[in-house]
């Protein structure tokens, strides 16, 4: 029902268009006039709307999930590894 | 290259400060100083061992990977230009380097991800169960075992997926700094990372619904 309307009025876009448009209208680059169809969808489509948000909010739990010390390797770093760094580099001369 | 202060996990506390400034270092550098050099490398190596073990899950591979990207930087110091920090410039090597790993280990082979990606109906009606609730980022990661729940769900990734989103969402970098990175188009980053994200928003959802115990 949904989808058969959308796609005869003016203005209006699909679920599956708006899929195309995320990644742009996220990033601030859509022009003005496809913003505000992709606004208008949003006001209208309830799964669309929740999608986004779950989207977003998938988003946040990535970057904070790596934020954490412990998805990192320990803090202290292995005496050997900067010796031998240190050792290689001094052992080629520059150039 | 815009001025990038650093990924989420790069804090400023650790750029060298302690009675030399970065020009300071930089000159050390250029000139061999042996003081110097071994500043410079405790001074960075921690964080950018961090960066390698998030791109590459490999201890080992991480640790070649950060004595590798060191020693080109030391060696290459002299074309550094000043033009970004020298930070910014040690995470490109840094992650330059852990791609080359990455494709010498496994290929970044074009992996199925078509199963996480989003369901439409026969009208392209999205089919999105409604949410009743929806649990919060910080709420989810203030258990430990969830924590590490989405740390190895961003692994389930198709690795070509995984990879852009990791560059582009954790290490902060610009889509046009990821299709040189990866050499691949701008267009096809914003493709991988559309479908990444998508499908990480589909192994995540019984955490953000509240469904698992
Ligand atoms: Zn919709």
């Amino acid at each position: 029902m949904k989808g058969a309307m959308l796609r005869k009025l003016p203005l209006m876009i699909t679920c599956r268009e708006f899929e195309d448009f995320l990644l742009d209208y996220m990033e601030g680059s859509l022009p003005t006039r496809q913003r505000r169809i992709f606004e208008v969808h949003l006001a209208i489509c309830r799964e669309c709307r929740e999608y986004l948000a779950a989207y977003r909010e998938t988003i946040e739990l990535g970057r904070q999930a790596f934020e954490d010390p412990a998805a990192n390797p320990p803090e202290d770093v292995p005496e050997d590894l900067i010796t031998a760094v240190l050792a290689a580099r001094g052992g080629d001369p520059k150039g | 290259m815009p001025e990038r202060q650093s990924g989420v996990l790069l804090g400023d506390d650790q750029t060298p400060s302690e009675g030399s400034s970065e020009e300071e270092m930089i000159a050390g550098l250029r000139a061999g100083d042996e003081a110097q050099a071994t500043r410079f490398v405790r001074a960075n190596i921690g964080w950018m061992r961090a960066v390698a073990f998030r791109l590459l899950r490999d201890d080992g591979l991480a640790d070649d990977c950060v004595q590798d990207a060191l020693i080109k930087a030391l060696r290459n110091i002299g074309k550094f230009e000043g033009r970004s920090k020298l930070k910014t410039w040690l995470h490109r090597i840094t992650v330059n380097e852990a791609l080359m790993k990455l494709r010498s280990r496994k290929r970044l082979e074009e992996d199925l991800i078509d199963p996480l990606l989003p369901d439409f109906d026969e009208n392209t009606c999205r089919i999105e169960a409604p949410w009743t609730r929806r649990i919060s980022a910080e709420e989810i990661l203030s258990q430990a075992e969830r924590r590490q729940l989405v740390l190895s769900k961003i692994g389930e990734l198709p690795e070509s997926y995984r990879i852009v989103l990791m560059l582009r969402d954790i290490e902060e970098l610009d889509t046009a700094e990821v299709a040189e990175a990866l050499g691949i188009t701008e267009g096809n980053v914003k493709v991988r990372l559309h479908r990444a994200r998508a499908a990480l928003k589909k192994l995540l959802e019984p955490l953000l619904r509240g469904e698992t115990p």
